[in-house]
């Protein structure tokens, strides 16, 4: 990893994923003397991937505060300083990095709450980029999300919308418990019209983000575009396809997904983890539960195929998830 | 050094008398002692030997009850080390914070922890200081600022840079003390916590209780480089190694540790000399040890080499011993009689939500 992506230009109304990520992180740091941002290049180098552009110059290197290349080190530190009472932003480059990482979220900020009977606290959120579609290859582009989302004691979040790229945060900072963004990377340099934070807004709910009747698309993140776009892609065949956005992965929205499916009758599962054990399993496994006598067909899945994933772009590309094999699926559920 | 100290936290009355009264005296070492030297002197040594007492007939009782199956998972014995906990924790104030190892009964119940609370803990009763969820390894005390209770070999060492971090990010001059073993320093979280905290000034002090093996495996075959001290230093912090069967000298370097500490010196790094004169855990046969090591050690048992220390008659060491035990028992007795958690209440702590 070492070059970031040029900050996108914007006009007047525009903004972008980054941006908006950026603009909840500042809107945090202003808010609160608790918040503060930590990460590998999140200074002078606006991080990895651009989102900290410009805040070091406003906060300051102390609250936005460039670490070692040490993610267990630094991550276990946030986890340590939300332990007593800060509220630290915490920003991994990858989730393949996080890995390295993983002892201090999983055996520390999962569960000190549990094991201490309830004594400590560990409102930390920590952000990181996930996915594929830049050909990154095999230690740079995986997802994750699902192996996050089977730890209790963390939440897990999935925006794919600038409205939650810019809303997410602030409800995931006044969280006591810790709190897990993954950011895909193909979704930087998505660009909208800004969004006001909705009255009824917040991080359990998942959302439905297009109106159907005949199947339920269901799916989160960076896929979110690609689910849409088959859903326009149906809807030109005369298929109604009902789009719903998880949002949260940890707790999962098990009432929204039931009556997805108790509209439609049919569901696919779309979601660029490794298929075997992964959150499309999962989801498939809720509806089984949650809505097994509304199902007019089986459920499908649409995943990530089950490599590591390669450099070149075409071997990439069908490595995850892509329009025509959503709507393929569609097309196999509505029968 | 002009920190404002809070005192100790209250003992409680079924509290035995030693465990966390050794901080005022610091205090008053610190600032001006207004008392003549040799009584206030041997006033504080027959308080460490009070806590290490206390430790010792805890852990005794652990083996009874682990033997009869009253307790039970994996039970790390301090036996042996007790000049350690003891020795750190007088440096301490209340103020201070700790994060432990899995090896932290001691630790525990040197910085004031309750007896009748950690002896409930291993009960896994309900009024357990960790509410009988965490155990033997995960005692916690927030009240105290003492921060578990980590089997994580190296698990707490970040944690503890994170602890100091915010005392460093908010102007408040105190110190964050982790223990962990020689072990730990093979692992890569010691190395990325001591350059993290070195980098950053962090007020931290590492204290290393190096019992020469972790596990079953000796020192010289986990390290390349059997010298910690040194290979701490090596990232830029003052580091040196001591008796950590004296708890003189190991209170003398803690003391020195958190002034340098608190002057703003960064972490400081404190490789303790110790051996634990039992297994490494209750299923640990000990194949790996000679006895007569285990004999050499024996005969500096850190309770008599500090109770050699006071004046003739200064002590009744087996009254001293007698009145840990019935410390000890008391707290069996109110362990045996606590409530559990009910199952109801499984979800409980796992989030603030409760899901």
């Amino acid at each position: 990893m070492t070059a970031s992506a040029p900050a996108p230009v914007s006009g007047p109304e525009k903004t972008s994923f980054r941006e908006e990520l950026r603009a909840a992180m500042r809107e945090a740091l202003l808010a609160d003397d608790r918040v503060f941002l930590m990460g590998e290049d999140v200074g002078k180098y606006g991080g990895a991937f651009g989102v900290s552009l410009g805040l070091v110059e406003e906060f300051g290197p102390e609250r936005i505060r460039d670490t070692p290349l040490s993610e267990s080190g630094f991550v276990g530190a946030g986890i340590g300083a939300a332990v007593a009472g800060l509220r630290p932003i915490v920003e991994i480059m990858t989730v393949n990095f996080s890995l390295l990482a993983l002892d201090q979220i999983l055996n520390n900020a999962a569960t000190l709450l549990h094991m201490s009977g309830g004594q400590v606290s560990v409102p930390v959120v920590i952000r990181m980029t996930t996915g594929a579609g830049r050909q990154l290859a095999a230690q740079h582009s995986h997802s994750l999300e699902g192996w996050y989302a089977g730890i209790p004691g963390i939440r897990v979040l999935s925006p794919g919308t600038l409205q939650d790229a810019r809303h997410m945060l602030a409800p995931a900072l006044a969280d006591p418990d810790p709190v897990v963004i993954f950011e895909h990377g193909s979704l930087y340099n998505a660009t909208g019209p800004a969004e006001p934070r909705p009255e009824s807004f917040d991080i359990v709910s998942a959302a439905v983000r297009r109106s159907g009747h005949d199947v339920s698309l269901i799916s989160h993140g960076g896929s979110l575009p690609k689910v849409l776009a088959a859903a326009e892609a149906l809807a030109a065949e005369g298929v109604s396809a009902e789009v719903l956005d998880l949002r949260s992965l940890r707790p999962l929205d098990g009432a929204a997904i039931a009556a997805s499916v108790a509209r439609t009758h049919r569901a696919v599962v779309v979601d660029e983890g490794w298929r075997t054990g992964g959150l499309a399993a999962e989801i498939s496994a809720r509806i089984a539960e949650l809505a097994f006598y509304d199902l007019d067909a089986q459920v499908e899945r649409v995943c990530g195929a089950e490599v590591p994933v390669p450099y070149p772009k075409h071997l990439e590309d069908a490595a995850i998830p892509q329009v025509p094999d959503i709507v393929a699926a569609a097309r196999r559920a509505v029968g | 050094m002009n920190r404002a100290r809070k005192q100790p936290p209250e003992p409680r009355a079924d509290h035995a008398p030693a465990a966390g009264s050794a901080a005022p005296h610091r205090a008053a070492a610190r600032e001006a002692p207004a008392e003549p030297a040799v009584s206030e002197e041997t006033k504080h040594l027959l308080e460490l030997v009070d806590q290490m007492l206390l430790i010792r007939a805890f852990e005794e009782r652990c083996v009874e009850l682990y033997s009869s199956g009253t307790i039970r998972g994996f039970i790390h014995l301090y036996i042996g080390e007790e000049a350690v906990a003891v020795g750190v924790n007088a440096a301490l104030s209340p103020d201070d914070a700790v994060v432990s190892t899995y090896r932290e009964h001691g630790h525990a119940l040197a910085r004031g922890v309750p007896v009748d609370a950690v002896m409930a803990e291993m009960f896994g009763k309900a009024t357990g200081c960790s509410h009988g969820r965490g155990g033997s390894m995960h005692l916690f005390d927030v009240q105290r600022r003492f921060y578990g209770g980590n089997a994580i070999v190296g698990g707490g060492l970040p944690i503890a840079a994170g602890l100091a971090l915010a005392d460093r990010m908010t102007g408040r001059s105190r110190v964050t003390c982790c223990f962990f073993g020689d072990g730990a320093v093979a692992e890569g979280e010691f190395h990325e916590t001591a350059n993290l905290a070195a980098l950053w000034d962090l007020p931290l002090l590492l204290v290393c209780e190096n019992n020469l093996y972790a596990m079953g495996t000796p020192l010289e075959h986990e390290h390349a480089q059997t010298d910690l001290a040194m290979r701490a230093a090596s990232y830029g912090m003052p580091a040196w190694a001591v008796d950590g069967m004296d708890a003189v000298a190991v209170e003398r370097a803690a003391r020195r540790a958190v002034d340098g500490i608190l002057a703003g010196n960064g972490p400081h790094f404190l490789e303790m000399r110790t051996y634990r004169f039992r297994a490494h855990s209750m299923y640990d046969p000990d194949r790996y040890r000679d006895k007569a090591e285990i004999e050499r050690w024996r005969e500096r048992d850190p309770i008599p080499l500090l109770a050699g220390r006071l004046p003739a008659g200064a002590a009744d060491l087996q009254e001293m011993r007698e009145r840990a035990a019935a410390a000890v028992d008391r707290a069996v007795a109110a362990a045996e009689a606590a409530p559990v958690e009910p199952v109801e209440d499984l979800y409980r702590f796992v989030s603030h939500e409760g899901s």
